[in-house]
């Protein structure tokens, strides 16, 4: 929209005509001048500033539901604060922060939550690159395959949870039994370390490898067929076009998902704590799948710290914005290597 | 021009219906809180009626005992909602929220044993002192479980429904095939007055157990056993935690690490699915139960067990579990529902209660009625078990509590005993791991 549309209209009546002659030109009438000035000005504002009327809704939602609890908890995380009397706030400073460093079940936690992250995000996304390649290539009932890899994406953490606790049970779970018929002896999936975070990994995986590849199957389809052409005419093999060409068409794509896929791994809670059935937020014995987002809960929810609960909450806060700033450079110097 | 201004004038339209849905939104939430909040704290007339909600956990059954219809037909004004969150650690922290913001409070809650010390000690002001109300008698109750819904000045803002006197749950068909005794009084023998003996009849069983069964579900089920009988545990009576150096936990921690370094338990965890899995399939012989159990056992373990189980006393009694009723000073209808927290835990709803939930009563006016006294139970091959939970109930130590009961108890089973009894740690390593996560959790 032109923002000079209004004052640039040749003014109606005599205003705008060529003067004809002094005496002729009565001067304009102040109140429909001021009128239209008014008007000018009101267009002006609707202009400038109606989008930002527009957008309101969703900023005043996030100022309520966002921002605020996001400086709320850091201002919680100053004091020590416990659910027992919430509105009592004692004010420590930095302790909060200063006994996390200190604190063995934290820094547990939080490589718990990066271990778990490694071996979930990892096979995840390459497994939906792959997945993604088949679905891209001319099939029957493809319909079929799409919905049918979105499906575990829909089903309910709690649920596919408690079908994978059965699974990975030690006494009477399928997979030992299934490692048993070949001669394995039995795991205990659960008292594990390594075992354990596995189990963990291994729903995440499921949950969301089919969400993935969906997202790479759909950056796939807007590759220009003329490049594979061309690369078949230079005698390109199928593997060979999939790593020349669809890959550095998806860099962009393969980048979203590494991002949301790191968000996500960081935050890991629902499985872990499902994991664990009634035994709660513990991990296991010796917390050896107690991510940050359980011990956050721990702390603040069964221990009913809420000071150091929130501590926790911008630990992962900053942890995050780490990982941001990281990935940021990464991004810039590969641009810059291309 | 007039189409201009016409444009604008929609325009502006448009913007002021924005800002208002906007506005409507956020407000709405708002509303949706106040009314969510009116609506729990049981506010409203449903048709003339007083609706009184309870908020409450697990399965505390009174509504399928019929005792809320029961109230209802005997007071026709007043209308009874129950919202129930099946586990008390999700129920707890919700409830103490909701107590310091004085909104989402039902009319009537439930609190349990293992939180009533700290509920007592930081919660009293917000709960109305039910001592007064028409119809509550304090000898009714046992002491002990009337003075712990006390607060410091005598206020008692919890009242006492159910208790859990302990005895040991075992199966008949293999006790017999490892050469013990089955009848349950000479079980009961096997075992009487020492916690030792029942380990060492844990020996004795494993070396002829059937094949891929333990004498015990778990350590950590031995250790609450242990610990339920006695006095002073991880508080002293000044309120000092103790639990590093109380003998009771020693004792309590000693004979479950028994159990499991002596490879007698079958390494599961209560509560879990892999537990429910073990009873289905006969993994074990023996179990710690209090009354609350036995309708679990009877649902996890099946008809195929029927008759197989039994009930025999502990080596020591001891309580396990309960729950009280309090009602918050936030309410809209704090009368009508003392009122009914009165009724509901008087000796003959308890008594009823018993008789179709299986909750032992913690009124012990409610033990020379015949549903009490007399009750057998006909899964566990007719076990009495109305004799066998009174004298176990007689016999309970008064115990002390402590506003952290409830997370030095579970970290020294969910971790320390855990470890010794499913990672293969040493109970030293075990101990040392749950003092650690123990110490971390109270410090402040």
């Amino acid at each position: 929209m032109s923002t000079t549309s209004g004052t640039a209209a040749p003014p109606s009546g005599q205003g705008g005509a060529a003067p004809r002659g002094a005496a002729t030109v009565t001067p304009p009438d102040p109140r429909e001048q001021r009128r239209r000035a008014w008007r000018a000005r009101r267009h002006r504002w609707d202009v400038r500033w109606s989008p930002y009327a527009f957008v309101a809704p969703f900023f005043l939602f996030f100022a309520a539901f966002g921002l605020f609890p996001l400086l709320y908890t850091g201002w919680a995380s100053l004091h020590r604060v416990e659910l027992t009397d919430p509105t009592h706030m004692e004010w420590v400073g930095m302790r909060n922060f200063s006994r996390l460093w200190e604190d063995e079940f934290f820094w547990n936690a939080l490589q718990n939550t990066f271990t778990i992250g490694v071996i979930s995000t990892v096979p995840q996304l390459l497994m939906a690159l792959g997945l993604a390649h088949l679905l891209n290539y001319r099939l029957r009932g493809s319909m079929f395959f799409r919905v049918a890899v979105l499906t575990p994406y829909a089903t309910s953490v709690a649920a596919a949870t408690l079908v994978f606790v059965l699974l990975f049970g030690r006494d009477y779970g399928m997979i030992n039994w299934a490692l048993g018929s070949v001669g394995i002896d039995k795991i205990d999936w659960q008292n594990g370390s390594w075992s354990s975070q596995f189990a963990v990994s291994t729903i995440v995986i499921w949950r969301w490898t089919g969400y993935n590849a969906l997202i790479y199957l759909a950056a796939m389809q807007a590759v220009p067929e003329d490049l594979y052409e061309s690369a078949a005419l230079d005698g390109a093999s199928r593997w060979q076009q999939f790593l020349h060409v669809t890959i550095p068409s998806l860099r962009p794509t393969i980048l979203f998902t590494v991002v949301v896929s790191t968000i996500g791994a960081t935050q890991l809670f629902g499985e872990p704590l499902l994991f664990n059935g009634s035994a709660g937020a513990t991990g296991g014995g010796d917390h050896q799948f107690q991510t940050l987002g359980l011990y956050l809960y721990e702390q603040g929810w069964v221990n009913l710290h809420l000071g150091r609960a929130s501590a926790i909450a911008w630990a992962m806060f900053l942890i995050l914005l780490l990982i941001a700033a990281v990935n940021w450079l990464l991004r810039r110097r590969l641009r810059k290597s291309q | 021009m007039r189409r201009n201004t016409g444009s604008h004038r929609s325009r502006a339209v448009v913007l002021v219906a924005v800002a208002a849905l906007g506005a409507g939104l956020l407000s709405g939430c708002a509303d949706d809180g106040d009314s969510g909040s009116g609506k729990s704290g049981g506010g409203g007339d449903d048709g003339g009626k007083t609706k009184i909600t309870l908020g409450l956990f697990g399965t505390m059954g009174f509504q399928e005992a019929g005792l809320y219809d029961e109230y209802m037909k005997d007071h026709p004004d007043i209308k009874i909602e129950q919202t129930v969150i099946e586990r008390n650690e999700n129920y707890y922290p919700q409830l103490l929220n909701h107590l310091s913001t004085g909104s989402g409070l039902a009319d009537v809650q439930g609190i349990e044993v293992a939180n009533i010390a700290e509920v007592v000690q930081t919660q009293a002001d917000k709960f109305v002192d039910l001592s007064k109300t028409p119809g509550v008698k304090k000898s009714n109750w046992l002491d002990w479980k009337w003075q712990q819904g006390l607060s410091k000045d005598g206020k008692a803002i919890g009242l006492g429904t159910d208790i859990g006197p302990m005895a040991i749950c075992y199966r008949k068909d293999l006790f017999q095939k490892a050469g013990l005794p089955t009848d349950r009084d000479k079980v009961a023998q096997l075992w009487a007055g020492d916690w030792d003996k029942y380990v060492d009849a844990g020996k004795k069983y494993m070396k002829k157990a059937p094949k891929s069964t333990a004498f015990v579900d778990s350590a950590g089920g031995v250790f609450n056993a242990v610990i339920a009988g006695s006095a002073e545990r991880y508080y002293d009576k000044s309120g000092k935690v103790i639990y590093k150096d109380s003998p009771a936990v020693k004792d309590a921690w000693d004979v479950a690490a028994k159990a499991a370094t002596g490879k007698m338990t079958a390494k599961l965890q209560q509560f879990q699915k892999t537990w429910d899995q073990g009873y289905a399939n006969g993994q074990f012989a023996t179990v710690s139960c209090p009354p609350w159990m036995l309708g679990y056992i009877q649902s996890k373990a099946g008809d195929k067990a029927k008759d197989q189980w039994d009930v025999a006393a502990a080596p020591k009694p001891g309580n396990w579990g309960g729950t009280f009723l309090g009602v918050p000073q936030a309410g809209q209808h704090k009368e009508e529902a003392a009122k009914l927290v009165a009724w509901l835990t008087a000796p003959e709803q308890q008594a009823k209660l018993f008789k179709e939930r299986g909750s032992w009563p913690s009124a012990q006016a409610s033990y020379s009625l015949p549903d009490v006294k007399d009750a057998k139970h006909p899964y566990f091959a007719g076990a009495p078990i109305g004799s066998i939970f009174t004298e176990a109930a007689k016999g309970i130590p008064v115990q002390v509590l402590g506003p952290k009961d409830q997370i030095i108890n579970q970290n020294l089973v969910d971790i320390g005993l855990l470890q010794v009894d499913q990672q293969g740690k040493s109970p030293e390593q075990g101990w040392k791991a749950a003092t650690k996560t123990i110490d971390n959790a109270l410090d402040q």
